[in-house]
């Protein structure tokens, strides 16, 4: 799973009001690269969420990402490749997304987050 | 200018569709892209010859070169009934579109084909010396030509093939703009595939799809019924990045082993991995609650009960009501595996399309298969519909006496409002509380298999309408 990913999944139990952003559990993380693409990181910019990005990035053990950004930030080479190895070449392959309010815990096995309710939380 | 298009004569209702699909991509243009046909003279509909009106010999070039369904796209340099009235087409032609082709210098190749039948060398030859009086001052090179031209002559081919009637002998010259590149769909069919399930998406269709959603490097492409990736990877082959959801998580996850899963889907074409795998349920999407307009495209290919039942979460008999809310014992969450019931047709078009509209970016276009019934006096089919978007156009594709699924595109021009969110919460509650009356009306599984006639046995009861074996049909 890439933070991408985990930028925009919540929790969505039954009563839970915000499941947002869902704490990472770390048991492996491994890097893939990814297509170096400008348009498509500047698109993604103005939809995702920095703070949970920033935290979760530092969570999978990459601290590059600043607390703050804006997209005056997008014109910086270097900054555009630390926010593109964040979003896309980090991977969590094995371990958990864990739901801030209730802290139910939505495994991530081979990469594949996994998103199923369960019958009571419908 | 005008130019002579050729179609494949294949899935004929996709041609025109395409074409404009794709020229709205060229130009940079998202919604419904109406282009001037026409037919040549004494054609049927179906012929696969067209006349089409475009801006430009790029974007004719463009348009071949991308296309599934276009065979090539010519500039006309001439037509008749017979060779006598070609000839007396060409040389009225003018010259200034002619000359630079014929130039000394040049290299050249003539083709000569025949809608319908094939030629003999021999009166291909023949055909060859009638168009000695075209003054070509190059010379002919059969591997890698500067032009190419084509010569099709076609005739009357009888009436018991199955193509559309030929009233008159029709005969075309044309200097070849741009031609379809086939052979992707060679590299990507089916059966070299190493992970396929029993509903993949074929080559030929899944390259449709990417092109009636105008897939482009960069663009975001999500399916939320992914199973082993077949459209994606149709998605992925044109540069976009890719996004899928399953709610079996034993095709998206596990696959059958570690080469031979999505992910292998993508490598063994050399294409990018999809940017994300979930397992997740259409029905309860898992996305947070501000996001929006993310999507450029929304290709699939949703489960309607025919080949393959769809599921969302809730268990089948939690929703009958047999039994109350099944409470999971904490010991048991870790590896519990939630029961799921069977998701009818209706919920599901309308779970797409709410969060169709919720998640593609203004322009965005929702593409997906619906299916029909085809009953002989049935009116024509109503199709979803949604305030957020607008229907571009209908493709139908037959797949059995009984139905065919048509492929549906559709461009987002209004926003999603909070008034069409609640709306759709309101019926989401609706499809929950009356979920067995909803299962039955958008029942089409026992629509398409139930017998033909009513069999009447020497008692006068009735057999049962349900069919014993299905295994054929799927």
């Amino acid at each position: 799973m890439r933070l991408l990913t985990h930028n925009m999944l919540s929790s969505n139990i039954k009563g839970v009001t915000n499941g947002f952003p869902l704490r990472i559990e770390v048991e492996k993380v491994v890097e893939k690269e990814v297509d170096f693409n400008v348009d498509f990181l500047r698109n993604m910019f103005a939809k995702i969420e920095w703070k949970a990005l920033a935290e979760a990035s530092r969570t999978m053990g990459y601290s590059e990402l600043p607390d703050d950004a804006e997209s005056s930030m997008l014109d910086s080479d270097e900054f555009l490749r630390k926010f593109h190895h964040a979003l896309l070449e980090l991977h969590l392959e094995e371990g958990a997304l864990v739901c801030p309010e209730t802290g139910r815990k939505f495994p991530v096995n081979k990469g594949i987050p996994n998103m199923l309710l369960h019958e009571d939380e419908v | 200018m005008w130019y002579l298009c050729v179609f494949f004569h294949r899935l004929l209702e996709y041609r025109k569709a395409e074409f404009e699909s794709l020229a709205g991509l060229f130009e940079g243009h998202s919604g419904a892209t109406a282009l001037e046909w026409r037919l040549p003279e004494d054609h049927h509909p179906d012929s696969p010859f067209h006349f089409v009106n475009l801006p430009s010999e790029e974007m004719a070039r463009d348009i071949a070169g991308r296309s599934i369904l276009v065979k090539g796209i010519y500039e006309l340099w001439g037509e008749g009934r017979s060779f006598e009235e070609l000839e007396e087409a060409i040389n009225s032609y003018p010259d200034d579109r002619k000359l630079p082709y014929l130039a000394p210098g040049t290299t050249f190749k003539i083709t000569v084909e025949s809608f319908g039948k094939a030629i003999s060398s021999r009166d291909q030859s023949d055909r060859f010396q009638k168009l000695a009086f075209i003054p070509f001052k190059g010379k002919v090179n059969l591997r890698n030509p500067g032009h190419r031209f084509c010569l099709m002559d076609n005739d009357d081919y009888g009436d018991s093939n199955g193509l559309p009637p030929v009233l008159q002998r029709r005969i075309f010259f044309g200097r070849e703009v741009g031609a379809s590149d086939r052979k992707i769909l060679q590299t990507y069919q089916l059966k070299s595939r190493k992970y396929l399930g029993p509903t993949a998406m074929d080559a030929e269709m899944a390259f449709l799809m990417a092109n009636q959603a105008q897939v482009k490097p960069g663009k975001l492409v999500y399916d939320p019924f992914v199973g082993t990736g077949s459209i994606l990877i149709a998605a992925a082959h044109f540069g976009a990045m890719t996004m899928g959801a399953d709610i079996d998580i034993r095709v998206v996850r596990d696959g059958r082993g570690p080469d031979c899963n999505v992910w292998s889907n993508f490598k063994q074409y050399g294409l990018p991995m999809p940017i994300s795998l979930l397992r997740a349920d259409n029905n309860l999407p898992p996305w947070r609650s501000g996001l929006k307009e993310v999507f450029d495209a929304i290709i699939c290919d949703p489960p309607y009960g025919v080949r393959a039942g769809g599921r969302k979460s809730g268990g089948r008999k939690l929703l009958k009501g047999v039994i109350g809310p099944y409470t999971v014992p904490d010991d048991k969450r870790t590896d519990h595996i939630p029961s799921t019931a069977p998701y009818s047709l209706v919920e599901c078009v309308h779970d797409l399309l709410d969060l169709a509209a919720k998640m593609l970016v203004m322009g965005g276009r929702l593409v997906f298969f619906y299916p029909v019934l085809r009953e002989e006096d049935s009116p024509d089919p109503t199709f979803p519909e949604h305030p957020c978007f607008e229907l571009i156009t209908t493709c139908e594709q037959i797949l059995s006496y009984r139905y065919s699924r048509v492929l549906l595109t559709m461009v987002k021009v209004a926003p999603y409002t909070e008034d069409i969110e609640l709306a759709a919460k309101l019926q989401h509650i609706e499809f929950k509380e009356n979920h067995l009356k909803w299962l039955e009306d958008g029942n089409l599984h026992s629509a398409v298999f139930s017998p033909a006639d009513i069999q009447i046995n020497g008692t006068g009861e009735k057999f049962s309408s349900k069919p014993k074996y299905r295994g054929k049909y799927v």
